[in-house]
């Protein structure tokens, strides 16, 4: 049987089928302006006897597809612990949420905290500066990585953010050195999260912000901890969501 | 409700501005009110309030005017209604629970105001609230910082504005002041209304009061069956018109539901079905037509079985003791009555955690969610200490933050509805 997940994030779209327990697929696609029908692009020819939907646009989805839902914080904590059993605490930064998920061992959400409704701390945060500085966002994390002197930034608002970036270059400022403290900015931001939820070891690092080696790294030296980032960080969320399918039609099944 | 037109101008609303409210008001009501499912049918009677809630019973407090009786409008359950009833006089909440006239307000106050003030003002403003209109006097009260120091702007855009001053601290010094301000507010609703209260009135008074809360704490038993027999929304609509409707015969509405809940309860009915997860509600007061959270969580699939707040059990927990035979004995009861309230803005405030947890067990709750007005400061500091002291019972807490916009809506469902995976 094929079991499917789709995270429908603001950003992008991530489809996992699953033939019982192995990933036979996976697919990415940007979420646009109408992520319904680049959702139902994203599913052309692929047969799946169960799906599930995630992210911000899983009750469109649900709506159109009349298919189940599960909250990201549920998805991400489903397919982190299976992907590494024993997690305790996971981050999850993507295009415009970022959230702190304190896991049991029995990989039960025990707590979360999420961003409010501001977009400070996020991906929509990091590609906005990105474009101020001239970086792509693949490259802005290693052009931070450059950087050769600490400056501070303090203002964690997009748009506040955005003049005292354009303010630090006409002083002269480099802009790898902008660069870190705007990772910085949203590090010390992320930490204040996590902290209120949990630190505890094993954490994984996940969604499309978890792409941002600085950011990783800059987490790790202020947490003085390692942090796992899985290889398709981006994935995990649709993946949990294809673990949770495949349940519902188990327990669907025996009920029958 | 073109027939109020005249009313409506003559007490100076901004008819144009009133009539998009009263449309988005409606429209609301239809959405998340008369949306719900297995409602029970004595709601009827708190549709038709809801309905004529700027109509008819603005008519009737007119009427009540011309009869030579005087309209107090209030914005907290700390003006003792108790008082205003035995001068013949009739206690109303004011508009404070939607967005109004913002950019006006924002002349006159921070931007960081808390929405409730805000939307006060607003309604004000923007001339669409024809209680504040219909209200002979306003009584603020001295409670958070940010309603005592509003009310100094208040005070010039007003006909009488009276203040009350409260205590922050619950000792013999506070009860004291408490106990002299509602002397004071005695000896001002006497002049007022040149009506002198013997014993027999304030007993009256005492009376029809606590008619109310008896009612409502019969409503809130009921919520303890599963199945719940009734919505949390319903039930906090309930609450809502508590500070609008004419006592008695909110009193005998409110038995009347719960006659028929008793019935629902005998046969196993209910609004959702048994396993749906229960949740209590704790925090801010939510005032008409402030529904978003409730609405969020009985569509995420949960139902509210209470609410500690002052639109709520907080509110109306304790009765009056009327069985005083002096004025100064019944006075006296009043004063003990209210210095029981266990608002935010005493400090410390250690009943307010035991009343949740209290409530936790009696409505048999699955989990809490506090909520918060953006820049409430007393709700939000208390916020994470009764996090804190919830999670170490292990029961499950989510804290929440919003105001009155609808921006925040799919986050804060996301939220919710991952609050409800955990518990569930």
């Amino acid at each position: 049987m094929y079991f499917a997940g789709i995270d429908i994030g603001s950003r992008t779209i991530e489809l996992v089928i699953l033939d019982g327990e192995e990933i036979v697929l996976t697919r990415q696609a940007d979420a646009g302006v109408d992520p319904i029908s680049r959702a139902r692009a994203i599913l052309r020819d692929v047969d799946y006897d169960q799906i599930i939907a995630t992210g911000y646009g899983r009750h469109l989805f649900e709506s159109s597809f009349d298919a189940p839902t599960v909250t990201e914080i549920r998805a991400h904590a489903t397919g982190a612990c299976a992907l590494f059993p024993g997690v305790h605490t996971i981050l999850d930064i993507g295009g415009q949420d970022s959230k702190a998920i304190a896991v049991n061992d029995a990989g039960r959400v025990t707590k979360f905290e999420m961003n409010d409704r501001c977009a400070a701390g996020t991906g929509k945060f990091l590609e906005i500066m990105a474009n101020t500085l001239g970086y792509r966002l693949d490259e802005f994390g290693l052009g931070a990585l450059e950087a050769k002197k600490d400056i501070r930034i303090s203002n964690m608002c997009t748009v506040f953010a955005e003049s005292e970036v354009t303010s630090l270059l006409a002083r002269g400022e480099d802009r790898q050195d902008i660069a870190l403290a705007l990772h910085w900015s949203v590090v010390r931001k992320t930490i204040g999260m996590l902290r209120r939820v949990s630190v505890r070891e094993p954490i994984v690092f996940v969604g499309g912000v978890a792409l941002n080696p600085c950011l990783h790294l800059l987490l790790e030296k202020a947490l003085e901890k390692d942090i796992i980032v899985p290889e398709d960080p981006q994935i995990v969320g649709a993946y949990g969501a294809a673990l949770l399918a495949k349940k519902t039609a188990i327990s669907a099944s025996t009920i029958l | 409700m073109t027939g109020y037109r005249d009313m409506w101008q003559a007490l100076g609303l901004d008819l144009g501005a009133h009539s998009a409210l009263l449309e988005a008001l409606g429209k609301g009501y239809q959405d998340i009110y008369l949306s719900q499912r297995n409602r029970p049918q004595g709601m009827s009677y708190f549709d038709f309030v809801m309905k004529e809630v700027h109509g008819l019973r603005i008519r009737e407090l007119l009427d009540e005017k011309k009869a030579g009786h005087k309209i107090i409008g209030s914005f907290c359950v700390f003006v003792p209604e108790e008082i205003v009833r035995a001068v013949d006089s009739t206690l109303v909440g004011l508009c404070t629970g939607a967005e109004f006239a913002t950019e006006e307000v924002e002349e006159l106050l921070p931007r960081n105001t808390c929405p409730l003030i805000k939307s006060a003002f607003g309604f004000k403003l923007g001339k669409a609230c024809p209680y504040i209109e219909a209200s002979d006097m306003i009584v603020g009260e001295n409670t958070c910082d940010g309603k005592k120091k509003s009310y100094e702007v208040l005070r010039d855009l007003v006909r009488k504005m009276y203040i009350m001053d409260i205590p922050q601290v619950k000792s013999d010094g506070g009860r004291a002041l408490l106990k002299a301000e509602y002397l004071r507010f005695k000896e001002t609703m006497e002049q007022f209304t040149g009506i002198s209260i013997d014993a027999d009135r304030l007993r009256k008074g005492i009376e029809i009061v606590n008619n109310k809360r008896k009612a409502l704490h019969r409503l809130s038993g009921l919520r303890r069956a599963n199945p719940v027999p009734i919505s949390g929304l319903d039930a906090l609509l309930i609450n809502q018109v508590y500070f609008y409707d004419d006592p008695k015969r909110f009193t005998d509405s409110v038995n009347g539901i719960c006659d028929e809940l008793e019935t629902r309860i005998e046969r196993g009915e209910g609004v959702f079905p048994r396993s749906t997860p229960r949740v209590l509600l704790t925090g801010c007061p939510m005032a008409i037509p402030n529904w978003k959270i409730p609405h969020i969580i009985e569509t995420a699939g949960a139902v509210i079985v209470g609410e500690e707040s002052c639109v709520g059990e907080r509110g109306v927990r304790n009765l009056t003791d009327g069985s005083g035979e002096t004025v100064e004995e019944l006075m006296e009861a009043i004063v003990e009555r209210y210095f029981k309230v266990d608002c935010a803005i005493f400090t410390p405030n250690p009943d307010r955690l035991e009343h949740i947890l209290e409530m936790y067990e009696a409505y048999r709750a699955d989990g809490v969610i506090h909520y918060c007005l953006q820049f409430c400061q007393p709700y939000l500091m208390e916020s994470m200490p009764v996090e804190r002291a919830l999670e170490d019972r292990g029961i499950p807490t989510l804290r929440i933050e919003t105001d009155y916009s609808l921006e925040d809506i799919g986050q804060l469902k996301t939220r919710i509805e991952a609050f409800l995976e955990l518990i569930l």
